[in-house]
């Protein structure tokens, strides 16, 4: 009896030892969430590999979810079949059939990995080859360049027939390697770098500071839009939101103009560190991206992160801003940040600042304003707003009065 | 019962739903504020269209921003076939458009055709319906768009969208339009999956309020605004949101589809019923398909009394407390015959002496009774008037 399933391929597969049953469970776990949309769906895990049977549900719709989870390598549809020729032969046929276009030429490539099978590998791609050939007119063998392959993966508990292989994120699932807070702005990096973050498995937590009055409303609202995009890929997401205006207000008194980005650059990891500690997550992801702009030269980074302990991780140091907008592109995040709402980062921000900053100013400067620097850092942490969302939902209750209209 | 008024104009406009009813009331109380405001009372009111948007995409598994809200049926027609033509400037000269549409799109297609775009019209059968071949044989290198609507609004018919946007699949400079004013609650829908680009809709036929609707418009699709102005729905449509509009159409479209089925296997059996009755009063001539459900909507059934003017028959039975509409209501003030039961090649005789019932969420089958009663008692009454009056 022929089946239609999905072979999934996982990565990294140099994992060794006890990570490896790690790796396979949490991948199950992910892809199970994914697609907790299809509930027809059967799983199925082999060594290495995991079977998804559609029992009717959508291919199509399916393979645009699982493109985007996490650790996935590539996968492709294929036909299950018992060691029987005959259905081997159909299920090639018909495997070569649901190709679009229509291929003018192809070959066969079977794999006995079970030996117990009577054909050799050469032997089936001549019994299955001649069949697909009687019963397609206008298609001929090309061993060297077809245009489409058919593989025959003899194995012992079934044969798979495939034509097509789909690649999908990489990675690791998500959680696999620990957690971190992510510095999310209204910006074009720092979704960019969750989301290379969340594909290493790292689960994350975002964190965006808001200037309420100087940003507005619709500011956040940009924010939360983003943490959503991002909670589509890890299923759901924290947000926490961090008052600023007292601090950024208090920093921009202390008339050091040219120093105020460096000064806002520290405070907020000071803040984002306290929040990370709460949370127990290990590091940082900010958004930086090396000379960009005054803030992320090699001596701001080197002014603003020397007083972290948790490591900072910085995605896209090395990557120039048109590949960074083609992942946003990609990721669906793009759209959301080129909206037009001020965030804080670019408030008070002077027409020259410095590139090049001095540690023992900066560190004068915070000395001065004294216990008042920590006590307003303590009170940012304090008055943060935690929100949980998930690609279509947000925990903040606003919204619930609102639901008895829709 | 007697002195209950029987309203079976549902094509022309539904009774909103309740609790619609009562959304409208109360965003319109609490969020006056405008949707484009920076302030918080704005976005709030922002934050409720964008739900709206997204409760609608999510029921033509469409994406939130492939909808623009608009304020209504007529709007949408208008936006999306002008709309089309002036984002191709001359690259295109050419459209399809069905001889039975409404005369929104009907009229829309006039209009560029004066202005030089060549419209080949497609004709219908006698059942009401184009056929896939005529619609895909008259697309041509230079055609821009094809519009066809979902459900003929006098006649019922269900027009082969499916099988139009699947063969149009084959001509990529095309785009499908499809008016389904009618549809919504009525058939099944499917927007990206039958290849359609732009879908027209219209809240109070789905017992939503009046003045609003909305027109989908797939993704990457460029439209020239009709309305000049601030700038709303992505430039597509400016004009100040109609926040308890937008609100209450998003919540009556998810009451109609969600009950869809239901209401399908109901408003049949009604349908059924009525046409068994008239089929009883040999005055009367069915118009259209009779009870094969693959090609007809279930709430609409168009009888004719050949020789009898039907205004005189819609006076004759709202006498009875019976409200049942001419033609369209749009057009019903006109005197001219049907234009739609014209292109299915009724004589004037029949093409002029059309009413519709249109069948709605509250009937029963005692109301198709008492509704069968006053059509027998009206034609009883007009039969010996029927010289003098044709």
């Amino acid at each position: 009896m022929k089946e239609e399933l999905i072979l999934v391929r996982f990565g990294e597969l140099t994992i060794k030892g006890k990570n490896r049953g790690r790796f396979e469970n949490l991948m199950a776990r992910r892809i199970r969430e994914a697609l907790a949309a299809f509930p027809r769906l059967e799983y199925e895990k082999t060594f290495g590999r995991l079977f998804i049977k559609l029992n009717g549900e959508p291919y199509r719709d399916v393979a645009n979810r699982l493109k985007d989870v996490f650790g996935i390598v590539s996968f492709s549809p294929v036909v299950k079949c018992r060691h029987d020729l005959e259905e081997i032969r159909d299920a090639a046929l018909q495997v070569l059939r649901g190709i679009v276009p229509a291929p003018r030429t192809f070959k066969v490539n079977a794999r006995r990995s079970w030996k117990g099978f009577p054909h050799k590998s050469q032997e089936m791609n001549h019994l299955v080859g001649s069949h697909v050939l009687r019963n397609t007119p206008e298609l001929t063998v090309n061993v060297r360049q077809p245009e489409a392959e058919i593989k025959v993966d003899i194995q012992q508990e079934a044969v798979y027939v495939y034509a097509a292989t789909e690649q999908a994120a990489g990675g690791f699932p998500l959680g696999m390697n620990g957690k971190a807070v992510l510095l999310l702005s209204g910006g074009i990096d720092s979704p960019v770098a969750g989301w290379m973050s969340m594909r290493k498995g790292l689960e994350i937590e975002a964190v965006h500071f808001h200037s309420y009055p100087f940003t507005s409303e619709q500011a956040k609202e940009k924010v939360i839009k983003l943490a959503q995009r991002l909670a589509y890929y890890a299923g759901h997401i924290y947000l926490h939101l961090v008052p600023f205006t007292e601090i950024q207000t208090r920093l921009a008194q202390t008339g050091q103009e040219h120093l105020i980005v460096t000064l806002m650059r520290r405070a907020m990891l000071r803040i984002a560190e306290k929040l990370a500690l709460k949370r127990r997550a290990l590091a940082i992801v900010t958004g930086d991206s090396l000379g960009q702009v005054a803030s992320q030269t090699l001596s701001s980074m080197n002014v603003i992160g020397r007083d972290t302990l948790l490591p900072i991780l910085r995605p896209l140091v090395m990557m120039d801003k048109l590949e960074i907008i083609r992942i946003a592109e990609k990721i669906g995040t793009y759209d959301i940040s080129i909206l037009p709402y001020e965030d804080c980062c670019t408030l008070f921000v002077p027409k020259n600042p410095a590139t090049n900053p001095s540690l023992r100013v900066v560190k004068n400067i915070e000395k001065q304003i004294g216990e008042e620097y920590e006590r307003l850092i303590d009170e940012a942490v304090a008055g943060t707003e935690l929100i949980r969302l998930t690609e279509t939902s947000r925990s903040d209750a606003a919204e619930d009065e609102t639901d008895k209209w829709f | 019962m007697k002195t209950e008024m029987l309203y079976f104009d549902h094509s022309a406009s539904t009774p909103i739903h309740s609790k619609v009813l009562e959304t409208v009331c109360e965003v319109m109380k609490l969020h006056y504020a405008n949707a484009a405001s920076l302030h918080r009372a704005g976005t709030e009111a922002m934050k409720l269209v964008d739900r709206a948007r997204s409760v609608i995409a999510a029921g033509f598994g469409a994406k939130p921003e492939e909808v623009v809200f608009t304020s209504g049926g007529t709007e949408s027609n208008n936006l999306a076939l002008k709309g089309i033509w002036g984002a191709l400037g001359r690259k295109a000269r050419h459209m399809v458009v069905s001889t039975v549409e409404h005369p929104s799109v009907y009229q829309c297609a006039r209009q560029l055709e004066q202005s030089g775009v060549e419209v080949t019209w497609v004709p219908v059968g006698a059942d009401g319906r184009v056929r896939v071949e005529d619609v895909i044989g008259a697309v041509r290198d230079d055609t821009a768009l094809v519009s066809v609507m979902h459900v003929n609004n006098e006649m019922g018919a269900v027009q082969p969208i499916r099988e139009i946007g699947a063969a149009l699949a084959r001509f990529p400079h095309v785009r499908f339009h499809v008016d389904g004013v009618q549809a919504i609650g009525k058939v099944p829908i499917k927007f990206h999956e039958w290849g359609i680009h732009l879908y027209s809709a219209s809240a109070h036929k789905f017992r939503g309020p009046k003045g609003v609707g909305f027109l989908l418009v797939r993704e990457g699709l460029k439209l020239e605004p009709q309305l000049a102005g601030g700038g709303q729905e992505d430039g597509r449509r400016s004009g100040t949101h109609n926040v308890p509009g937008i609100v209450g159409m998003a919540q009556a479209f998810r009451l109609a589809t969600e009950s869809m089925p239901e209401r399908r296997e109901r408003m049949y059996r009604l349908r059924r019923r009525l046409l068994k009755h008239i089929e009883a009063i040999p005055e009367l001539v069915l118009n259209g398909i009779g009870d094969d459900e693959e090609r007809t909507a279930p709430h609409i059934v168009n009888v004719s009394y050949p020789g009898m003017k039907p205004e005189v028959l819609v006076h004759m039975l709202e006498k009875h407390g019976v409200y049942v509409s001419t033609q369209s209501a749009c057009s019903s003030k006109s005197q001219q015959p049907s234009r739609i039961l014209t292109a299915m090649g009724l004589d004037e005789a029949r093409a002029s002496g059309s009413i519709r019932i249109s069948l709605g969420d509250e009937h029963t089958e005692e109301h198709i009774d008492v509704l069968a009663d006053r059509l027998k008692e009206a034609v009883r009454e007009l039969k010996p008037l029927e010289r003098s009056l044709s």
